[in-house]
């Protein structure tokens, strides 16, 4: 696998969670890069700081000390209000439990980040009709999230984290609640994304079944950033 | 997709705990309206008073009576166009809690004074005829299905014994403050009965009401009067009609007052209910909250769709009430009729019911909007599975 430019440069950050009096470390001076293009695997133990570390870098948490650096811009400097516009352009999310809004559709789920654009109607239409092509589910989109099997619900969610065309994909545990088949669909599926449309996919695991699909797999333990394996 | 989509699908999520919510509302702002409605059927008679009619009475009290002689001294007053004079009659139709005003008046200037009594030319010339008959307003004929030519025997109090009067005219009010319960008879049926069976009573007036010629000009008139009859016998004391009518209402000020407080803890009631509600809702939402968040919702987007759910739930249950406000005050009306002839759900009281909804809406979505905004995404997130 060629070095590809990196795309995710995180530098020197560290994190701590603060439990009454304590303060309890999570991430310790940890520094890689992300290539554009690159599917990275984060594996290690609980507790180990891989889910913090994505949180970082997708710009739902804050660092300690360090920087990240996506697409050139440092977003440890952003405003509250500013990282929130960068994640609607700049991240797609794909979590452990679909987090699809109940109520709504799953054509009306996917639309969601595009509510925050101003497309009109009929160009968020067929934006969300080519991402759910994509997950292949177009013939469910009228369908709510409870109408629809745990693997569909998660390929709905893909759909809304891809619908923006954002930089990075980041996904927690995107399989953790799936059985077998659905998990070798999810996989095959952010496979696709990766290699067909280029997309820079991070994501959490605890199954190597489906680290397998990455080019590259990172340990975290105990806050510490420990290898590099390619695949 | 609208966001305003969202907004409905979220407050109907739990659809029992929503409808409870929009019935404690409803019957909030119905009550809230009703109470507004007595307060302002209180004031209707200050409301219908008109600018350019004083009345005049004894300065010691309402319940002393002034000579019928100062009529042509008060005619004569400088800035006075018309007078009329009455007294209270206090008469009971067949059992007192069929209540009713009813008055003994000089007809023909009563009438001239009084032109928001509107009474047919062939109606009117029969009353003024027969001294012995009456005029009823609209509601009050029909309340007790009298029709032109009937008898109807009141009970005095005041002035015992019963008396007959036949009834001539029904009046319709010029629009819907105007009073359509009224009773009113010939003062000279009165007073010739009075001056064969209590000669000492008769001749004696319970209050002039006097046409000026110019509104603007009203107090000084006022004191012109009060100024011809001082160090008389019987002193005045002249105001303007709208004075008058405060005087009765000031009566009352406690009850009003703890009418209007009572329609405040109203509100207040209603605000505890839907904050109730939005907490639970909040809490329960803390998660989604976080995901919307994530996909780049601001703050002020998810204020917006906290404070949104709180209004749709508290201008849907605003809607009903106001919509069951006017059938339910119609029926109020209908029921206490004798205590408030005008009893109409003013503009303002809708408005109030309104800004008052809007009110509790944004202020219920408060803590929980707070709550929304300052929970970490990682934490809000932690919250699901």
């Amino acid at each position: 696998m060629e070095n590809k430019a990196p795309i995710v440069e995180v530098r020197q950050v560290s994190k701590s969670y603060h439990r009454g009096n304590q303060t309890v470390p999570v991430l310790q001076d940890i520094s890689f890069d992300i290539g554009d293009g690159e599917f990275l695997a984060l594996m290690g133990p609980s507790g180990s700081g891989k889910s913090t570390l994505l949180n970082l870098i997708a710009g739902i948490d804050k660092v300690d000390a360090g920087t990240i650096t996506v697409g050139g811009i440092d977003i440890t400097t952003l405003s509250e209000t500013d990282l929130a516009r960068w994640r609607s352009v700049n991240v797609g999310f794909i979590f452990q439990f679909y987090n699809l809004i109940p109520v709504l559709s799953a054509f009306e789920n996917v639309e969601l980040p595009l509510l925050l654009t101003s497309l009109p109607k009929a160009e968020r239409r067929a934006h969300v009709e080519t991402a759910l092509g994509v997950v292949n589910l177009l013939d469910r989109m009228d369908h709510y999230p409870k109408q629809l099997s745990g693997g569909q619900q998660q390929r709905v969610a893909i759909a809304r984290a891809i619908v923006t065309d954002p930089t990075i994909l980041v996904a927690d545990e995107p399989t953790g609640d799936l059985d077998r088949v659905s998990t070798e669909e999810i996989m095959e599926l952010m496979d696709n994304l990766n290699t067909e449309s280029g997309k820079t996919i991070i994501m959490v695991t605890h199954d190597p079944r489906a680290a397998r699909k990455a080019h590259h797999i990172r340990n975290l333990d105990k806050g510490v950033l420990n290898n590099d394996a390619h695949l | 997709m609208h966001i305003f989509k969202i907004l409905f699908k979220n407050a109907f999520r739990h659809k029992l705990r929503t409808a409870l919510t929009v019935l404690s509302i409803t019957i909030a702002i119905l009550a809230f309206s009703l109470l507004r409605t007595v307060i302002s059927a209180w004031y209707a008679g200050v409301d219908a008073s008109s600018a350019s009619r004083l009345v005049t009475r004894n300065a010691v009290s309402l319940i002393f009576t002034l000579p019928l002689s100062y009529k042509e001294k008060i005619r004569q007053t400088e800035g006075v166009s018309i007078v009329s004079y009455g007294n209270w009659f206090g008469g009971v139709y067949i059992d007192e809690k069929n209540f009713f005003a009813n008055f003994a008046v000089d007809p023909k200037s009563y009438l001239d004074l009084y032109p928001e009594f509107k009474l047919g030319e062939e109606q009117k010339n029969a009353f003024l005829r027969d001294r012995k008959s009456f005029v009823a307003g609209k509601k009050l004929a029909a309340k007790y299905g009298w029709k032109i030519g009937d008898i109807v025997t009141l009970r005095g109090t005041i002035y015992p014994g019963n008396w007959e009067f036949v009834m001539r005219g029904i009046y319709e009010g010029k629009d819907e403050t105007t009073d359509e319960s009224q009773f009113f008879f010939h003062w000279d049926y009165l007073n010739e009965t009075l001056k064969k069976t209590a000669p000492g009573r008769a001749d004696q007036i319970g209050w002039y009401m006097i046409g000026v010629t110019n509104p603007d000009l009203a107090t000084e008139v006022a004191g012109r009067i009060d100024r011809a009859f001082k160090n008389s016998i019987a002193e005045t004391l002249t105001e303007t009609e709208k004075a008058f009518q405060l005087g009765f209402v000031s009566m009352s000020n406690a009850i009003i007052t703890a009418i209007r407080l009572v329609s405040l803890v109203v509100i207040v009631i209603i605000l505890a209910v839907v904050a109730n509600t939005m907490v639970m809702t909040s809490r329960e939402r803390i998660g989604e909250y976080a995901v919307f968040k994530t996909l780049g919702f601001g703050g002020w987007r998810i204020a917006g769709l906290i404070v949104g759910e709180s209004l749709v739930i508290t201008m849907t249950g605003c809607a009903i009430g106001v919509v069951l406000t006017f059938p339910t005050a119609k029926l109020f009306g209908h029921t206490m009729g004798s205590y408030f002839p005008v009893f109409n759900v003013g503009n303002d009281t809708i408005g109030y019911a309104i800004i008052s909804s809007v009110l509790v809406g944004i202020l219920a979505a408060i803590i929980p909007t707070y709550r929304a905004i300052k929970i970490p995404i990682a934490d809000g997130l932690r919250s699901i599975g």
